[in-house]
């Protein structure tokens, strides 16, 4: 599935991987998808649990090579 | 509807201490919550323009005493350093502080003053207990830009209405 805009949260701990992706998202319209690549483990519940709590669809979530992609769609 | 709300009373100034209340308010305000930190005695000097919290291994027993460079094994050690050594060696809290630096730099997490400016951009209402101020001799110049300043009551009746409650 192809996305509006990315970013790269690579090497970052708790909470910036959220933090970050919610700045990002703040910059783009509803209805656009928000690309998310992380390293931390501890991201995988964070980031799919700030996007149920603050109206964000998940698309996708994947893990490879080490590294972790996330789809979000920007609600209302 | 309606916005959840986040109130965090931070009382303790060491730098160990200093995380939690910024990281959970950083996180919180993402989630689109409305949050305000109470920083009250020793938790008060975290809003000075210079954050000069240190660690104290001898008054932490249970501070891994971890080394953040050389071989993997190496740093798995967990040194076990006496406690006549920590508590009584001059700059052993500096040496502490500066390997906890490293060894959370290492690990790609935030420093405190970077955690405070992002709770600031994102809407934390970041409150400085007037009472404090006054005991230990603080101005409102002292204080990073964005502050707030307020006393118990102030703090209580947002507290009162809060879905979350923590004392860091």
């Amino acid at each position: 599935m192809s996305h509006n805009d990315e970013i790269d949260c690579s090497g970052m701990s708790c909470p910036l991987p959220v933090v970050k992706s919610k700045m990002k998202i703040d910059t783009m319209n509803p209805g656009e998808v928000l690309k998310i690549i992380t390293t931390d483990p501890g991201s995988c519940k964070d980031i799919p649990a700030w996007a149920n709590r603050v109206g964000h669809e998940m698309i996708e979530e994947a893990e490879e090579n080490g590294k972790y992609y996330f789809l979000v769609k920007r609600g209302e | 509807m309606a916005k959840k709300k986040m109130a965090i009373i931070a009382a303790q100034g060491s730098l160990d201490w200093a995380y939690p209340p910024f990281i959970l308010a950083s996180t919180a305000a993402a989630m689109d919550m409305e949050v305000k930190i109470f920083f009250t005695f020793y938790g008060l000097p975290l809003l000075k323009h210079k954050i000069k919290a240190k660690v104290t291994p001898a008054a932490n027993p249970a501070m891994p005493m971890k080394m953040p460079f050389g071989p993997k094994a190496f740093q798995a050690i967990d040194w076990p350093i006496p406690h006549a050594v920590s508590g009584v060696v001059p700059g052993f809290d500096s040496l502490a502080t500066s390997l906890m630096k490293k060894q959370f730099k290492n690990k790609g997490v935030a420093t405190v003053t970077e955690l405070r400016e992002m709770c600031l951009a994102l809407g934390v209402d970041l409150i400085a207990c007037q009472m404090t101020m006054d005991v230990f001799g603080f101005e409102e110049k002292d204080f990073v830009e964005g502050v707030s300043f307020a006393g118990a009551a102030a703090f209580l009746d947002f507290a009162a209405e809060a879905d979350i409650q923590l004392m860091c």
